[in-house]
């Protein structure tokens, strides 16, 4: 019963900042305070380069929080917490690995036998519908085929957080989509909770129950929308829908500040 | 000499890690035709090369300083038929084979296991660099004399001057592998509840291999010269005594033969290691680099 109100992640103050070579540190995110219940789908959009990653990495217990706390399932952040899976960014698949050793190699680590562990991992290959692709080395697949399998191996460990940080941002647009869809399919009843960062408005509002904006650096949490469309959804057509474009405005005006604020600062820092 | 091959096939190493784009492979494909053209001047070159010194040292050189090829040519033959002055020419061969093998073995591992350890752990680092920048410093070829003092005529003193120079040259790309490791790489591995160890396992030391690898083909040059360099100061067998003696009889032939021989076992030890090479890095995208020959 406690499970219901005791939230997947909870951030208290949560404040991170970093040395720099200069001396003075560096404020990524400032005073962060924020509930993801278990199942519930976050977004996180905000300008570039405002912090949003660094709110993952206290999560996952990457980096600790230099004020606040940090609590994943009600305990506190210290070392990674259990049952995390992040996508990242840029590849994370081991160039040195075919596909099946890739999706394998977290069971493997946490001491499943090889034979159970590559038919587990059979059976995600299959899901992300990469079967046939086993032997394959990431160089030989493509962009969207390497995002597959880092899916498949982070979802194999059966996360009930799940971190991603604009794992689509490099994909083309039918391919950006097509991933949303197959996201939002295996991760519906898995129960956990996700905390996706974006740049893509579109995104952020398709895939979310809840969009967090966040402020231009230092970044703190400047408003959170609902999003209340009804699941399941297909990204590409709900984003048609006249909801969907209302929701997309009243993100974007609370964005559109921040965004020109960080431009302002770009350009004077150009003059 | 063999210091400047070493460095050009590092070059070709640090080369081969570009993939290639389409226009480069088609490059590639189109110079095949012409494979024996450069075969036929490579052939002319060494024609030209050794005929000139053969005419030379029949003319308006002494052989007798500068030797020539048919003479060189009928030492090896001497050697490989007759035997040498200190026995025959496969034994000497393999004992500097496996002085400078044992040498190799010894200093890959040690300088890979330090490499790795103090490339992933910076307060060893900090700790250690004077003392691995002092005695990377240390001529360390001098090191044979007192090798030779320590360990007598036989094997091991060989083995330790190979050691430490093969140590260096495989420690500093090691440890610059095990530093370059991609954050991300390592930061995933340990969300998906890698262990330490397995952490080193998986990824520090593949990521590492490439640098690794580089390394060895310039190592097992220094192992050669750390064996040759320890039999010239003190031995009673090898490759190196042979060139050895016959400097002290103003035999130049034979030292060109021994010189040669010595080529000849560098570049079937390179080619071996490339075999290695690829077998361990199967997984890299194929390579169509022009030099990927060298």
């Amino acid at each position: 019963m406690t499970q219901s109100t005791q939230p997947a992640i909870q951030l208290r103050g949560a404040t991170k900042m970093f040395a720099t070579k200069t001396g003075t540190p560096f404020t990524a995110i400032t005073d962060v305070t924020l509930d993801v219940a278990a199942g519930e789908f976050v977004t996180i959009v905000g300008p570039t380069g405002c912090g949003k990653s660094t709110t993952l990495s206290l999560v996952s217990g990457l980096e600790p929080a230099t004020r606040g706390t940090v609590q994943v399932h009600g305990t506190a952040v210290d070392g990674i917490p259990n049952g995390v899976g992040y996508m990242f960014q840029s590849d994370a698949v081991l160039p040195w690995k075919n596909v099946l050793d890739n999706v394998a190699i977290g069971l493997r680590y946490n001491g499943v036998k090889k034979a159970e562990a590559h038919d587990r991992a059979r059976d995600w290959i299959n899901r992300v519908g990469l079967a046939g692709f086993e032997d394959r080395y990431p160089h030989q697949l493509s962009g969207g085929m390497r995002k597959r399998v880092a899916m498949a191996q982070t979802l194999i460990g059966e996360p009930s957080l799940l971190l991603m940080d604009e794992p689509f941002g490099a994909l083309d647009v039918q391919t950006r989509e097509f991933m949303q869809d197959q996201l939002l399919d295996l991760w519906s009843g898995t129960g956990a909770a996700v905390v996706f960062v974006t740049h893509d408005l579109t995104e952020a509002i398709a895939l979310a129950d809840r969009v967090v904006v966040m402020t231009a650096g230092p970044a703190t949490i400047k408003s959170i929308v609902p999003v209340d469309l009804e699941r399941p959804r297909k990204v590409e057509e709900i984003r048609l829908t006249p909801e969907f474009t209302e929701l997309y405005r009243s993100v974007w005006d609370s964005l559109r500040e921040e965004v020109e604020i960080t431009r302002a600062r770009g350009a004077s820092r150009v003059a | 000499m063999s210091h400047d091959i070493s460095l050009e096939v590092a070059a070709v190493e640090v080369d081969s890690r570009v993939p290639a784009t389409p226009a480069a492979t088609k490059r590639i494909r189109s110079r095949k035709p012409f494979a024996w053209k450069v075969l036929g001047a490579r052939a002319a070159l060494i024609v030209l090369w050794l005929g000139s010194w053969e005419l030379c040292a029949r003319t308006i050189i002494d052989p007798f300083f500068y030797s020539q090829p048919s003479k060189i040519w009928d030492k090896l033959v001497i050697w490989f038929t007759d035997g040498t002055s200190l026995g025959s020419i496969w034994e000497n061969m393999g004992v500097t084979l496996e002085e400078a093998v044992l040498g190799f073995i010894t200093g890959v591992v040690g300088g890979v296991v330090l490499g790795v350890l103090l490339g992933r752990s910076t307060f060893l680092a900090d700790v250690l660099a004077p003392f691995i920048k002092g005695a990377n410093a240390i001529p360390r070829i001098v090191l044979a004399a007192l090798f030779v003092i320590w360990f007598g005529f036989g094997l091991p003193s060989k083995v330790a001057t190979a050691f430490v120079l093969v140590f260096f040259a495989v420690f500093f790309n090691a440890f610059q592998g095990a530093r370059e490791v991609d954050r991300v790489l390592v930061d995933n591995a340990r969300i998906l509840g890698a262990s330490r160890w397995q952490l080193l396992r998986t990824i520090v030391l593949p990521s590492a291999t490439s640098w690794i690898l580089a390394s060895m083909h310039v190592a097992f040059g220094f192992a050669l010269i750390g064996a040759i360099v320890g039999e010239f100061i003190g031995a009673d067998r090898g490759v190196g005594l042979l060139i050895a003696h016959s400097k002290n009889n103003f035999d130049s032939a034979g030292v060109y033969a021994g010189m040669l021989v010595v080529t000849a076992m560098a570049l079937v030890a390179e080619w071996l290691l490339t075999k290695l090479e690829h077998r361990l890095t199967a997984w890299r995208p194929p390579v169509a680099s022009g030099a990927s020959g060298l």
